[in-house]
């Protein structure tokens, strides 16, 4: 069976600096994936080229076998929340709206469906009763949890998650990550971009540790041991050793 | 008053500030700037072609010289060498200055006023007529900004959505197969034929005043974008209406007042806006500290009620000192709470009412509430 996610020899750079280094990684069907590593690592990289924002140099990416653009339709993505401006006039339910922009078609307006799919997808991440709200009266949790609603209602096999646990309480970190456990449960593939070490057993079971260059990746019980985390921390030293 | 150079006013703020909304969402009001100087070179490399100031070759061409210049801007911040607003500085001085020297170069003989350039000639614009059939229809101008106005609104009317998402999140926009390159592109279009449009009539400065005067003033009352539109349009409207009486008034250049009546509007609604507006949020905040001084002053009586020290804390005279408040602001407070009856004074003592006690409670549960919301 195909992965649901296969990155062959990825390389993607910024001018003369190289971001990610020869990346080869296989996410498979049905698991909650963490992608962790220091700061400049390339975790967002990794994600903006996989869903072709960024232009890499070399390698492919495929998705359940396919390239991207059969499979775009597939694919929700939740970028940081600080990649968007939350003055923008819009209400909490518009932006919802705005993940079902791909089902509804060009030109077209959202139909009774797509609006009963957008209150259910707040509904599911405890938004409902804010749903009228311009988004620049909602606090940072509550930014994150319409993001993750704007995905829900992508219908996507595959959700790509950038930081989705930047600035959020306690309290609706648990919430979220329960989110992306019934979602894996319902059969979907979560990958998620991590950057707290303390969590990653109690939220994965499947990890990439990136630093420029995949230092590991597989299951979590087997992968995410002390010896690697300082390999994937402490590796711009490394890196510079193994280069010699 | 002249009808026909209101007319042209306020045609030339409704097409230019509907545009305008797109550009500041998308904080490109320094780009729009840059194509409403550039265009003057596509008018006067499509003047040197075609020979005549009034054919639709000159709009086509200023046109596309706008969007290259978005174009060019483009190029060279990609190329990471320089910012996007250097970029701007550099590539429209640039063309600007280029078509500055082919007039002077070229057309010695014609009289170009540098002022009309620069600020346009609003009162001039009804001497270009549009004939057709044998009839006078009115001012050219206005029918080339009623033009420009209609193929903005219905760009925007069937690609609502579209605009929407590339303007909010690109990103999300890119993956979901809505390319923002396409409508940057198509927008930076609307943008330079409105502004060759709109050359005449108000020149390559004030543009960018009626672009984005409206809609940054109908982003301090609004939620939503629909809102956003349709009251810029109501705010350019009254822009126009009032800078053209203005002008006329105090016989002063109406491009001239039409700006400075946008910028005053802006303040206005600024200091004046309910919600987000400076005078609101003063009042607001001025209003939840009474209240909440209030609050302290029944809490303080509720602590100290039925203990040893209630005698001296519960003074009607010891009480300020005990808060450290003034006295005018003690006594101001306190006979508000005495009038909303939250307490009594009882042989200079004072005493809480079931109100007050009530009252008390319900604050304080109020601020939980508050507080689990803030952490959801």
């Amino acid at each position: 069976m195909q992965p649901a996610f296969h990155v062959e020899d990825l390389t993607v750079a910024y001018q003369q600096n190289a971001v990610l280094w020869d990346i080869d990684l296989d996410v498979p069907f049905g698991v909650l994936a963490g992608i962790i590593g220091p700061n400049g690592a390339g975790k967002t990289t990794l994600i903006k080229a996989a869903l072709n924002l960024v232009k890499p140099l070399t390698g492919s990416v495929l998705f359940a076998g396919k390239p991207y653009r059969a499979m775009h339709k597939r694919i929700a993505y939740v970028p940081q929340k600080g990649s968007v401006d939350w003055d923008f006039p819009t209400t909490v339910q518009d932006v919802v709206m705005m993940g079902r922009y791909g089902h509804i078609g060009w030109v077209k307006r959202p139909n009774a469906e797509d609006w009963r799919r957008a209150l259910e997808a707040l509904e599911q991440v405890d938004m409902l009763p804010f749903r009228h709200r311009q988004i620049a009266e909602l606090s940072g949790g509550q930014q994150q949890r319409v993001f993750l609603a704007r995905a829900l209602i992508q219908e996507a096999d595959l959700y790509f998650m950038d930081e989705p646990f930047q600035g959020v309480d306690v309290k609706t970190e648990q919430a979220l990550v329960e989110l992306l456990k019934s979602l894996k449960a319902s059969g979907k593939t979560v990958i998620v971009v991590h950057h707290d070490l303390n969590t990653v057993r109690k939220y994965f079971d499947w990890v990439t540790m990136l630093n420029k260059k995949v230092i590991a990746h597989g299951p979590v019980d087997t992968v995410f041991t002390d010896a690697n985390i300082r390999r994937t921390y402490l590796s711009d030293s490394l890196l510079s050793v193994e280069r010699d | 008053m002249n009808v026909e150079i209101l007319a042209v006013a306020i045609m030339t703020g409704l097409a230019t500030s509907l545009l305008g909304v797109f550009l500041v969402l998308r904080r490109m009001a320094m780009m729009t700037d840059a194509i409403s100087h550039t265009i003057l070179l596509g008018i006067v490399l499509a003047f040197m072609w075609v020979g005549s100031l009034t054919s639709p070759v000159l709009l086509v061409g200023a046109t596309l010289m706008g969007v290259m210049t978005a174009y060019g801007v483009e190029v060279l911040y990609k190329s990471h060498r320089i910012k996007e607003d250097a970029a701007i500085g550099v590539v429209f001085t640039f063309l600007f200055s280029l078509s500055v020297l082919i007039i002077t170069l070229q057309f010695r003989n014609v009289h170009l006023d540098i002022d009309m350039v620069l600020l346009g000639k609003i009162e001039f614009t009804i001497f270009e007529r549009w004939r057709f059939l044998g009839f006078d229809f009115g001012p050219r101008a206005f029918f080339v900004m009623g033009f420009a106005w209609l193929i903005s609104l219905v760009f925007i009317a069937v690609f609502f959505k579209e605009l929407k998402i590339t303007s909010f999140d690109p990103a999300l926009a890119s993956v979901l197969g809505i390319s923002p390159v396409l409508f940057h592109y198509a927008l930076m279009t609307l943008v330079s034929l409105t502004a060759v449009a709109a050359f005449n009539a108000v020149g390559a400065i004030l543009v960018i005043a009626l672009m984005i005067g409206p809609p940054i003033t109908a982003l301090l009352v609004t939620r939503t974008l629909v809102k956003t539109l349709v009251v810029a349009q109501l705010i350019a409207l009254f822009n126009a209406f009032t800078g053209y009486l203005l002008g006329s008034l105090l016989d002063l250049t109406i491009s001239g007042t039409m700006a400075t009546v946008t910028l005053l509007t802006f303040l206005v609604v600024m200091v004046c806006a309910p919600e987000k507006g400076l005078l609101g949020q003063t009042f607001r905040r001025q209003r939840q500290r009474q209240m909440l001084a209030i609050a302290t002053l029944i809490r303080h009586i509720a602590n100290h009620e039925n203990t040893p020290e209630a005698a001296d804390e519960l003074d009607i005279e010891n009480t300020a000192s005990h808060l450290q408040w003034s006295r005018t602001f003690y006594r101001k407070r306190l006979e508000k709470a005495m009038a909303q009856h939250y307490l009594t004074v009882e042989n200079k003592q004072l005493t809480l009412t079931e109100i007050g006690r009530h009252y008390i409670r319900q604050f304080d549960d109020d601020a939980r509430l508050a507080e689990r919301r803030d952490n959801t």
